[in-house]
């Protein structure tokens, strides 16, 4: 374990509170690589906490390692898109050449290799994460290269700069992507028209909530606003943690400022002193960088006492990294995770406008959200109203990848057809587009004149394309795979429902399927949406039921037969007991014709 | 009261219900003795609405009935042939989610899990089996933890945590890997302050944390659900302060 | 249904990973039987010691899955049966047998023929005629469809009466509060 001592400067340094275990915990891992019992011991003697509960967090979070994990942690995004430019190959690739195998540590403590979910680089994947740092591109050449300075033990630190570089890649801008906003325009401008002027722009531009459902973001920070308790808080959500979306990671790498801009102006309306950006983990390497702009910005006087010289304004800002957990995307979640806890969708009513971080009101947008609440505090909520559509006004900034010339961002006003986007980004003989991830939709070729907006197709960003080539149903399966690894395990209908469905699909992907585990597909799926805690399990299914709806030859052509298929594979069943008795004899196998 | 002065209740399946503030459907529900299948709530206890089996349908939303504030005039539907399905499959779930092997389980007749499964005439649990592997804590002189019982209804993590203030369980892990741990660095039961005197001692719905040396104690026939069934128990459940630990455990 | 005119309801019974406490049960209904009689025929059973099952309407499945031979018994009655049962809590969710599916199936055999002194000194027998083991033991509803389930371990004389009476009368079987009972 980290010496006492060591792991009394990491708690030290968050004063103790209990609230920031999440940190403490993801910074104790950097000693070893991972946490022994006796680390989560001395934590918790330290922050005062039961033990238990200290491992039950960090047994909740994909990065933290509570079994011995190796000095490198190499973890392969795992995204369809990952999956289509080869990553799978790339991996057996890597562990044959450090003579790993998959998800076990090796013997001597120095790798461990896994797959996690969408890293959020698919526009330059495969991808994956090395101790949470990120390389994009990989090829076999960078994989091995990779393999090799594992080998030669080199520090994460000494590894080539190029290894890590990471590209924008934004190929259509419109009004968020071309503002050139001065640090403080947006505030000053705020503080001229006053606090309620400035809400009154919200309402009126009637902006809608970036992160999928939409809600209006006037309403969300005047309820706030209009809620009692001892303190207000501001949290940015980029715990952008849906499959195909990465538009929040080249927001917070260029737009940084705007993010805050839009942070402080909602501080200024819904009277907060304190804000939080929850970071996805993934997106490590935009920490330091972020933590620049904020110290930049405090030296500037927009964080801090007397912001923009406005006399009792008083607001800062500080950012939180997740630890691989894509629940922690539902605000909720994301709060518990804030304080410190599992990361546990939370009962509501109450909503987190009137009790949200350690009960107390809380304004949790988006980062595009609070992007675009800059703009509108700088520029009128009529300008913005313009734009768009009646029901979708603004711009949605889009995360295009798949089967395409041009992966990368693009930001259309609301209402572009989803064949301009095809158009523009160079798609050709699409299949297939899935809008808004895993949890949303998946259209065909004969929806493409479908337009992007909450009244059509409502979207986080993601934008999928599949073409001729690709099989619908190893999609499908990516995602169900994707829902079961992220299920929070609260409710039962989505902890146990999702992992049947996770073997349903292998089942068929075997080839072993009949018309019962379809119906099985079926009756599993109404039930998630009727019965589960949270929008993961309600959405849970929307992969399966979309393109068994859109494609269903490519599930049908993987049924065994139209009645009944075994549960397991018989034949398989017997090879252990074969192995034991040297036997291969007609008797020794069970097949399946019979 | 509403305003007028008259109590308000709201309809289920049917029935009046009435209510007083801040109760949930279900609490209200078994109060007034009408049964809706339950399993992670407890009438001491706050409800936190993880197992589901609870849902009702109110307006055409389905929502767990225990975490759902009771309101004058709500129209709420427990017994539909479509609800009843979900609270079958949600049931079956439990059961291929852990190891239940009734005729060796000594809370068998006693257990809630089993009681609501014949309630709602379950004769299998139809869906596949995952059969994990959990292995039994054994390591405590007085006390046996049954991991391959466990339907993760937090009623124990509550109860050690509210009740007895010493947060001997806590959950652990996420989605399907999600599991019962305890307060000790060995993650021995033995390790940890548990008495059997604990008020999370007697809160496990199912067969999980057993005092060694007392089981199977009443005779087949006689045990809880042998006498009635469990939708017959309803007032049973209804809301009531706390109490604390094993007053009566001998 | 007295109608002596009406053909027996041809009723086939195994007893597959089980104990054969389901079928001592099923004789438990002591004089029923003679009314049962009369209205049903049994096929392959232990009853009759006949040795296939031919078509039946009924067939009646104690025990699990464990090994191969299983798997080629219940397949056999399935192809055979309209109404396929599954009887007691082996049949119906693996019951005691499948206690050991959080064993390595080499590990267990390991023990019983190798570590343990054993009839088979010393070694793990691999004659043809021995069915193989499966890795883990299987309720029947994973291998085949099954129509109906009748738990308990065994189910009581009563409940397999209430049962078979039900089915015979066309009738959804029903056992209700105290019939239903997985122990």
């Amino acid at each position: 374990m980290g010496t006492h001592a060591e792991l009394e400067a990491i708690v030290d340094r968050y004063s103790g509170e209990s609230t920031a275990l999440l940190q403490i915990l993801r910074e104790a891992q950097e000693i070893e690589g991972w946490l022994p019992p006796a680390t989560l011991t001395c934590l918790a003697r330290l922050l005062e906490m039961p033990r238990a509960r200290v491992e039950g967090v960090a047994g909740f979070y994909s990065f933290l390692h509570i079994e011995r994990a190796g000095r490198y942690r190499v973890l392969f995004s795992d995204n369809i898109t990952d999956r289509m430019a080869g990553n799978s190959e790339l991996l057996d690739r890597f562990c044959n050449s450090l003579w790993l195998e998959r998800g076990k540590t090796s013997e001597d403590g120095l790798a461990l290799v896994d797959t996690t979910s969408c890293t959020g680089m698919c526009d330059q994947g495969p991808a994956m994460l090395v101790n949470g740092w990120a390389i994009p591109q990989l090829t076999p050449a960078r994989v091995d290269e990779v393999a090799e300075l594992i080998r030669s033990h080199t520090p994460v630190e000494d590894w080539p700069a190029a290894l890590f570089q990471i590209e924008d890649n934004i190929h259509r801008s419109d009004m968020l992507l071309d503002a050139s906003l001065e640090p403080g325009a947006a505030i000053r401008a705020a503080a001229t028209s006053g606090p309620l002027a400035t809400l009154e722009a919200i309402q009126c531009s009637n902006l809608r909530g970036r992160g999928g459902a939409g809600f209006a973001t006037g309403l969300k920070w005047q309820s706030c606003r209009n809620a009692t308790g001892d303190m207000h808080y501001v949290v940015c959500n980029a715990d952008e943690g849906e499959p195909g979306t990465f538009k929040d990671r080249v927001l917070l790498t260029r737009y940084a400022d705007l993010v805050f801009e839009g942070m402080t102006v909602c501080a200024f309306v819904i009277g907060a002193r304190k804000g939080f950006l929850y970071l996805r983990g993934e997106y490590r390497h935009l920490l330091a960088p972020l933590q620049e702009v904020l110290a930049r910005r405090r030296s500037d006087g927009l964080l801090g006492n007397d912001i923009c010289g406005q006399p009792g304004f008083e607001f800062d800002i500080d950012i939180h990294l997740g630890a691989g957990a894509y629940i922690c995307g539902e605000e909720s979640a994301l709060i518990e995770s804030l304080e410190g806890r599992r990361g546990i969708p939370r009962n509501r009513p109450p909503y987190p406008v009137t009790h949200g971080y350690l009960q107390q009101p809380t304004t949790v947008n988006n980062v595009e959200t609070f992007c675009a609440a800059a703009l509108i505090a700088l520029r009128g909520g009529e300008w913005y109203a313009g734009i768009g559509t009646g029901k979708s006004t603004g711009t949605k900034v889009l995360s295009v990848s798949g089967d395409c010339v041009r992966p990368g961002i693009y930001e259309y006003p609301f209402g572009v057809t989803v064949r301009q986007v095809l158009e523009d980004c160079g798609a050709q003989r699409t299949q297939a587009v899935q809008i808004s991830g895993p949890s949303g939709t998946c259209i065909d070729a004969t929806e493409f004149e479908r337009r992007i907006a909450f009244e059509d197709l409502p979207t986080a960003g993601a934008f999928m394309v599949f073409d001729e080539s690709r099989d619908i149903f190893e999609v499908a399966s990516n995602f169900v795979h994707f829902f079961a690894h992220e299920s929070c395990g609260f409710c039962t209908p989505c902890r146990v429902g999702t992992t049947l469905l996770r073997n349903v699909i292998d089942k068929l992907h075997k080839g072993k399927g009949s018309q019962h585990d379809l119906n099985q597909i079926f009756k599993l799926s109404r039930l998630l949406q009727s019965a589960s805690h949270c929008g993961l399990g309600h959405t849970a299914c929307n992969p399966l039921l979309d393109t068994i709806k859109r494609f269903r030859p490519a599930y049908e052509r993987r049924l065994e037969s139209l009645e009944f298929e075994p549960a397991f594979d018989l034949d398989g069943a017997l090879e252990r007991a074969r192995a034991m008795t040297g036997r291969d004899d007609a008797g020794a196998h069970l097949r399946t014709d019979e | 009261m509403t305003a007028e002065g008259k109590t308000a209740s709201f309809q289920l399946d049917g029935a009046t219900v009435p209510f007083e503030p801040g109760q949930t459907v279900i609490q209200a529900a078994l109060a007034a003795g009408h049964y809706i299948p339950h399993l992670c709530y407890h009438p001491e206890f706050k409800p936190h609405g993880s197992c589901r089996v609870c849902t009702v349908e109110v307006d055409g939303r389905t929502v767990a009935s225990c975490t759902l504030q009771a309101q004058d005039g709500m129209e709420v539907l427990s017994q539909s042939d479509r609800l009843r399905k979900e609270h079958q499959t949600l049931v079956q779930m439990l059961f291929v989610e852990g190891n239940h092997f009734c005729p060796s389980c000594e809370q068998s007749g006693n257990c809630r899990l089993q009681a609501v499964a014949y309630d709602l005439d379950i004769m299998s649990a139809e869906l596949d089996h995952l059969f994990p592997n959990r292995p039994v804590d054994a390591s405590h002189p007085e006390i046996l933890l049954e991991f391959n019982r466990c339907i993760l209804c937090e009623l124990c993590v509550r109860a050690s945590a509210e009740v007895d203030g010493k947060n001997v369980f806590a959950l652990s892990g996420r989605g399907i890997t999600k599991h019962l741990i305890v307060n000790a660095e060995s993650g021995r039961l033995a390790d940890t302050d548990i008495a059997v005197t604990d008020k999370a001692m007697e809160v496990c719905p199912v067969g999980v944390i057993l005092r060694k040396g007392v089981g199977f104690r009443v005779p087949i026939g006689e045990r809880r659900f042998d006498r009635q069934p469990i939708s017959a128990q309803a007032r049973e459940d209804a809301p009531r302060r706390p109490t604390t630990g094993n007053e009566d455990s001998t | 249904m007295n109608d002596a005119a009406q053909p027996k309801v041809r009723v086939a019974t195994t007893s597959l990973a089980g104990c054969f406490g389901c079928h001592m049960s099923f004789l438990d209904i002591d004089e029923r039987l003679f009314e049962l009689l009369e209205r049903i025929e049994f096929d392959r059973s232990p009853f009759t010691d006949i040795k296939h099952c031919g078509p039946c309407d009924v067939g009646l499945i104690e025990g699990g899955i464990c090994n191969a031979d299983n798997v080629h018994v219940l397949r056999e009655f399935r192809k055979n049966c309209k109404i396929l049962v599954a009887v007691g809590a082996c049949a119906v969710n693996g019951g005691l047998p499948a206690q050991r599916n959080h064993i390595d199936l080499g590990e267990c055999l390991e023990e019983v023929y190798v570590t343990e002194i054993s009839l088979a000194k010393g070694c793990i027998p691999n004659d043809p005629e021995l069915p193989l083991p499966l890795d883990k033991v299987h309720p029947l509803h994973e291998v085949v469809k099954i129509d109906y389930f009748l738990p308990g371990c065994p189910p009581t004389a009563d409940a397999i009466w209430k049962f078979l009476t039900d089915l015979l009368a066309g009738r959804t079987p029903h056992l209700g509060h105290g019939l239903i009972h997985y122990d």
